[in-house]
């Protein structure tokens, strides 16, 4: 033991991966261990479809606007999950001691932060499940079998940017400033993404806004994945470049948190 | 013997306070190195900077030889959350495993509780644990990676005198196995059991660094309270560190105040006192306590003259 201390150890022989999925593992087990804290983003989506959607046969009866509507709740369930669960979690951790604790680990900033997006974004997926249900149960919405795989992929990949800004609001606002942040930003994203309303009866104004709103890619992404039509450059383009500044801004943020001050 | 921290005159302002100024330290292999000092003082500011947690306002931090904020040089490091960290929801073994997967040499879970003494406690939520275990738990997890450098930050308050013991044998062990310590207390006797060098800090500057012997007899000093008219040359009397006067410091009838004198030998100081023939009544002695010894440590570089306060 003696000679161990003396001399340098090999660095470098913890696996990134193996670690990665320890955080995963662990955070997951902190949720669902108090299942009541993700209830709240599980069943809003599905009662907005339930109520809004459902009841205006216009929409629900036709296959084509009612596919649309379940996507754009999907889009906004996952967008809610990822967005509140994420920012309040990181936010309200910054508050406790055990985070700055693990920031004395020699642990990397993107191995912590990559674990945080994919718990989450497995929570995200569980909020989804309930409107999918009520989309088949309750409207004329369809989907074959490629769609529905390829709209899964789609929306995981489309939901990245919105993980990142979750992270970004969570370690920048302490958890109450956080909530009000948060809450703006889902619903203003929202409207202006078309997740509430079709972006066909915005006018043209607002349509041209819509278009650089990560909201409103996601939705137009995931709706040509699952009816198997090529996306418009636009839509990539600004998904990406969300995507890219989103997670510029939460390393930069991350690296600049020293959690709450005390002494 | 090779040094594994430094700090550099390094500063750290909080807003308008500064928490650590200008503080120049060197951790060197193979010691336990006590970190004495008031409720603020400063040693847990000095933690979070060697744990990259924190970056200095001004000087440089070095661990390892290399940049603390950067996960790679805390690979050999090992350090105690404050008990209230653990996460209620998961399990005593859940949280060792984690903790112990960021090493490449990690201490065996039921290895580690056992010497901590909570191999009973594995399959608990933490949450359910008393704040004596979670502080075990808590001390242990600095250990779990078999690191070369531990900070343990006030590892022992809030324990029994039996666990603070067991705490202090394991300790020990770790040390003897090679590893270095650095503990943080205001208690004097757990750096006395621990500490082989110790740093005094107070108001974000150290006030001594040297072996533990020097130090202890620095900081052991002597409260006398007497009344005195003649207060102002009892103050001046040889030994004395510092004066303080009491009951608001107003004379009496008599003109006698009632003065705190702060001195290393109190005998020697007694004899002094009788022989100047100077008038006095209702001495008592007693020990100084830590705060007070810190007070005559900060004051016995200064001159005489400053010692007694308007």
């Amino acid at each position: 033991m003696t000679t161990v201390a003396s001399e340098p150890r090999a660095a470098g022989r913890v696996s990134m991966l193996r670690l990665y999925g320890m955080h995963v593992r662990a955070l997951l087990l902190e949720t669902l261990r108090v299942p009541i804290a993700i209830i709240g983003s599980m069943v809003f989506p599905a009662m907005s479809l339930l109520f809004f959607v459902v009841p205006n046969r216009a929409v629900a009866d036709d296959p084509v606007l009612a596919t649309q509507a379940v996507i754009s709740l999907s889009v906004f369930a996952v967008m809610v999950s990822a967005l509140f669960n994420l920012g309040l979690t990181i936010a309200e951790n910054r508050e406790k001691p055990w985070d700055p604790y693990l920031r004395s680990l020699p642990l990397p900033p993107a191995v912590r932060i990559s674990a945080q997006l994919t718990a989450t974004s497995a929570l995200s997926f569980a909020s989804m499940i309930p409107v999918l249900l009520v989309g088949a149960l309750a409207t004329a919405a369809t989907v074959s079998v490629s769609g529905l795989l390829l709209g899964l992929v789609v929306l995981a990949l489309t939901s990245i940017p919105f993980l990142l800004l979750g992270a970004a609001i969570g370690y920048a606002f302490p958890s109450k400033a956080a909530i009000a942040v948060i809450q703006v930003g889902m619903f203003g994203f929202a409207f202006a993404g078309g997740l509430f309303f079709p972006p066909q009866l915005f006018p043209d104004w607002l349509e041209l806004l819509s278009r650089f709103i990560p909201a409103r890619h996601a939705r137009e992404l995931v709706i040509s994945a699952v009816d198997g039509t090529a996306p418009d450059l636009w839509m990539l383009v600004g998904a990406l470049a969300w995507t890219l500044a989103a997670a510029a801004l939460v390393l930069w943020l991350y690296r600049r948190d020293e959690g709450r001050r005390y002494r | 013997m090779t040094t594994l921290a430094r700090l550099d005159s390094v500063t750290r302002r909080f807003g308008s306070t500064t928490a650590l100024d200008a503080v120049s330290l060197e951790i060197r292999s193979g010691e336990i190195l006590g970190l004495l000092g008031p409720n603020g003082a400063g040693k847990s500011t000095m933690l979070t900077l060697l744990q990259g947690r924190r970056r200095p306002t001004s000087g440089t931090v070095e661990l390892f030889g290399g940049d603390p904020s950067l996960a790679r040089f805390r690979s050999e490091l090992g350090s105690t959350p404050q008990e209230t960290a653990l996460p209620d929801t998961l399990r005593v073994s859940e949280v060792i495993d984690l903790v112990a997967a960021h090493f490449p040499d990690r201490v065996p879970t039921a290895l580690l509780a056992e010497e901590f003494g909570f191999a009973d406690l594995l399959r608990r939520q933490c949450g359910a644990l008393s704040g004596g275990q979670k502080r075990r738990i808590a001390v242990a997890l600095a250990f779990a990676g078999r690191p070369r450098l531990v900070l343990l930050d006030e590892p022992t308050t809030g324990l029994d005198v039996d666990a603070r013991h067991g705490l202090w044998a394991a300790i020990r062990r770790h040390r003897a196995d090679g590893a270095t310590v650095v503990v943080t207390s205001h208690y004097l006797e757990e750096i006395e059991a621990l500490a082989e060098r110790v740093v005094v800090i107070d108001q974000g500057r150290v006030l001594a660094d040297d072996t533990l012997d020097a130090v202890r007899a620095r900081v052991e000093s002597s409260i006398v309270s007497l009344r005195s008219p003649s207060a102002e040359r009892i103050a001046e009397l040889a030994g004395v560190v510092r004066a303080e006067r009491t009951e608001g410091g107003a004379a009496s009838g008599d003109g006698a105040v009632r003065l705190d004198l702060t001195v290393a030998d109190s005998d020697e100081f007694v004899r002094t006192l009788v022989t100047s023939g100077l008038p006095f009544e209702r001495l008592a002695v007693r020990g100084a306590s830590l705060e007070e010894a810190f007070l005559a440590l900060t004051l016995s570089d200064t001159a005489p003259s400053e010692r007694i306060p308007a």
